[in-house]
């Protein structure tokens, strides 16, 4: 079953499965992960980008969010998939994602003869730093810094909303808590807080 | 075409399900009454249509609105800004965004659950400051509902005897998240007093509706019921009656009205089948919301009534307001890489800041209450984005710029994961002649109906009270040590006022008063021109203070019911 067949059905099961207890949200989590795993069985096959675009947004993806200690790469938790789903989902993004990624092919090109796919480490790190820091970027590379901080964005939002990255997060919510307590009591001591 | 007619004949035909149609059902077949409720959407029930307790990750677009969802596809209401097949203009130059919710229950489904009373002086403000007019009635007439509700209904907060933010009869609040105390502590510094919210949800059990779980999803519909919405809390007792039929897909047309003048009864449109049909009543209660009541009053012309019903005085779709608004980001060095806990809550802000200016010192009239976010939320479409406005100070007090990439930018998310605080000023907009609705001269719905144009222009009192918001909120953030997201917006940005609409706060349209030349309903909100004609949602609505306004639809909606019942007992209706 391809990713997205897989999380279609996901979506289309009774609401009754969007239930409250533990148990039933660890059951959820669960299919989800079943669903990533029966996805990275077949190769995915992108429905926006071509073939070349999208070797170029998973190289990019992990640029920006690398497999560490402590969880996987941007690819690992299926951003380029997610990405792709969301260019068709919503086509007014597409017409800027298309152009940042030729405005970065086009600028390696210009500075290197090469496509950035193509450019070794230093050579790619020379321009991401250009674009990458908006605040102290070159007026000149402004198109680069737009296209940066929304593939950026984006890749944030496809990763850190996956059970990959929530249980990096350390989020610990969407349980069902039988009685409220507020924060417990290191948090207070690190915001120096109290409720006394 | 040929219409359907119904030979019933109901005591009360109801148009809409929200917090007015909800609360009329609830008294009207509890007085006896056999009631017939006309909604626009589609059936609903929480229980079994919540995605309460759903993760991001189960949706392909991680919660990001859909065009039928267009709060975000996790959440219960149906409906959004716009609505296939059922436009709405705004006139040259003017921008109203209408939001409407086409479900059982309406927009009670998925709103923010906070619930202010208005104070005494929210209902006589012209008497004190000269601006708008004053209620045809006073905070006594309207406190024993208050206390009803309260009552039946449900909510937390705290008795703080302030004089315009009344008390009420409050179950527990719950205690702050940990980052509430510090912009707490930063809000009593600058002199702006900060004490629990208001938000009916339940912190203990009511009848057989179980406390909170504090999962902090109300917006997705509580599937047990643990917080106020329509369907869960007044059409179970209307429906156990027996007396209550509710008919959903129904799109109303007009009202219908005889030779006599009275209403007749509702034609509506089978959505299901594009049918047109006519359900007769006695009585005619209109709750489809503000505007959309307005609509329908305005469509409803005869040769008896050719500017619509209820319309003689002229009133009816002017005097529309909504609540200000504007918000502003904060990032909080102070908050970075916070020691994870489980920050939920229920759902909101558990602390707000009620208006605590003195307009005498003020270059603004009224005022505004401050609502709060932040905090370690589930991860969702937009999170951490905008990483590069997580401006740090080194250790040296430079700014460090954030952005980046690799390694470095992953514990950067980290830190910054939970850091940022947000708030959302709330306030009041003084009825003005620029803006109101009416219906376009030429545009209909897919349905034939003529539908609204809107006209909406704000005035320097609403520009500068948003300008105070704006101030106000980066001097907190800075008074917490941290800096804002965002930078100040400018005059000619209105100051980040919210477009009319957006808060989703309308009323007035239909207002009521004494005096049948300057408003459409009298102070029981019965109209002046067809005694069998009431209003229950928002439009009766004089004035639109900085407090929540379902409240008080609530309590108005409960006084106008409990009203038809007796001028039934009594034979006059």
């Amino acid at each position: 079953m391809k990713r997205r067949d897989a999380l279609k059905v996901l979506l289309a099961a009774p609401a009754a499965t969007f239930a409250f207890t533990d148990a039933e949200a660890t059951q959820a989590a669960a299919s989800a992960q079943t669903a990533r795993a029966a996805a990275t069985a077949k190769p995915f096959v992108p429905k926006f980008f071509t073939a070349a675009e999208f070797r170029l947004v998973r190289t990019l993806a992990d640029i920006v969010i690398p497999k560490d200690e402590r969880s996987g790469s941007a690819t690992d938790a299926g951003v380029p998939e997610f990405m792709d789903f969301m260019m068709i989902d919503q086509p007014a993004r597409q017409v800027a994602m298309r152009g940042g990624l030729a405005w970065l092919d086009v600028e390696c090109q210009r500075r290197f003869d090469k496509t950035f796919l193509n450019c070794v480490e230093a050579e790619r790190t020379a321009v991401l730093d250009d674009i990458a820091w908006p605040a102290k970027a070159k007026p000149e590379f402004a198109h680069g810094v737009a296209f940066f901080s929304n593939f950026r964005d984006l890749t944030a939002s496809g990763f850190w909303t996956t059970r990959m990255g929530i249980d990096d997060l350390q989020y610990m919510g969407n349980r069902s808590v039988n009685r409220w307590n507020g924060c417990p009591p290191e948090a207070l001591k690190k915001l120096g807080v109290s409720y006394e | 075409m040929q219409i359907i007619r119904n030979r019933t004949i109901y005591d009360v035909v109801i148009v809409g399900s929200g917090a007015g149609g909800g609360m009329a059902a609830k008294v009207l077949t509890e007085a006896g009454a056999n009631v017939m409720m006309l909604e626009a959407g589609v059936m609903f029930d929480s229980s079994r249509d919540s995605k309460m307790m759903a993760w991001p990750y189960q949706s392909p677009r991680r919660g990001l609105p859909i065009p039928e969802r267009q709060f975000g596809e996790f959440d219960a209401g149906w409906g959004g800004w716009t609505l296939e097949g059922e436009p709405y203009t705004s006139a040259p130059g003017d921008r109203f965004d209408w939001f409407r919710t086409r479900m059982l229950g309406g927009r009670t489904n998925h709103w923010g659950r906070i619930s202010l009373r208005f104070g005494p002086d929210d209902f006589r403000r012209k008497s004190i400051d000269g601006l708008g007019d004053d209620w045809p009635i006073s905070y006594d007439d309207l406190k024993p509902y208050y206390d009803s509700i309260d009552r039946s209904i449900g909510l937390f907060g705290s008795n703080e005897g302030l004089p315009n933010d009344p008390d009420g009869i409050f179950q527990p609040p719950p205690k702050p998240r940990c980052y509430e105390l510090l912009i707490k502590r930063a809000s009593e510094n600058l002199g702006i007093r900060c004490i629990p919210i208001r938000l009916s949800i339940l912190t203990q059990q009511l009848g057989d509706r179980p406390a909170c779980h504090y999962c902090g999803q109300c917006g997705r519909g509580c599937a047990s019921h643990a917080n106020f919405s329509s369907p869960s809390v007044l059409l179970p007792p209307a429906l156990a009656t027996k007396r209550l039929t509710i008919t959903a897909n129904a799109m109303a047309r007009e009202v219908t009205v005889g030779e006599d003048g009275l209403a007749t009864g509702v034609t509506y449109v089978d959505k299901t089948t594009g049918r047109e049909n006519h359900v007769r009543g006695r009585i005619v209660v209109m709750a489809a919301s503000a505007c959309e009541t307005a609509r329908l009053l305005l469509n409803s012309k005869s040769t008896r009534f050719p500017h619509g019903l209820g319309n003689s005085s002229g009133v009816v779709g002017k005097y529309l307001t909504d609540t200000t608004g504007t918000s502003v980001r904060g990032f909080i060095p102070k908050m970075m890489s916070g020691v994870p806990h489980n920050e939920d809550g229920a759902s909101g802000s558990h602390l707000y800041m009620p208006w605590w200016g003195d307009n005498k010192k003020l270059d603004f009239p009224r005022g505004y209450h401050i609502e709060l976010g932040g905090g370690r939320r589930m991860p969702g479409f937009g999170t951490l984005g905008g990483v590069h406005l997580y401006h740090t100070t080194a250790g040296d007090g430079g700014l460090v710029q954030s952005g980046g990439y690799g390694k470095q930018l992953k514990d950067d998310y980290r830190r910054f994961y939970g850091a940022t605080v947000g708030f959302a000023g709330r306030g009041e907009m003084i009825p003005n002649e620029n803006s109101f609705c009416e219906i376009d001269p030429t545009v209909v719905d897919r349905w034939g109906i003529p539908v609204l144009r809107f006209h909406w222009k704000w005035t320097d009192h609403e520009l500068k009270q948003v300008k105070h918001m704006q101030e106000t909120f980066r001097s907190i953030i800075h008074e917490m040590g941290g800096t804002p997201m965002t930078p100040m917006p400018t005059e000619a940005q209105g100051y980040g006022i919210e477009p009319g609409g957006r808060i989703i706060h309308e009323v007035g349209c239909v207002r009521m008063g004494n005096d049948p030349k300057t408003s459409a309903l009298n102070s029981n909100c019965q109209a002046h021109d067809c005694r069998n004609l009431f209003v229950t949602d928002g439009g009766p609505f004089v004035t639109n203070p900085d407090k929540n306004v379902t409240w008080t639809i609530l309590a108005l909606a409960m006084r106008t019911s409990e009203y038809i019942a007796n001028q039934r007992k009594g034979g006059a209706l």
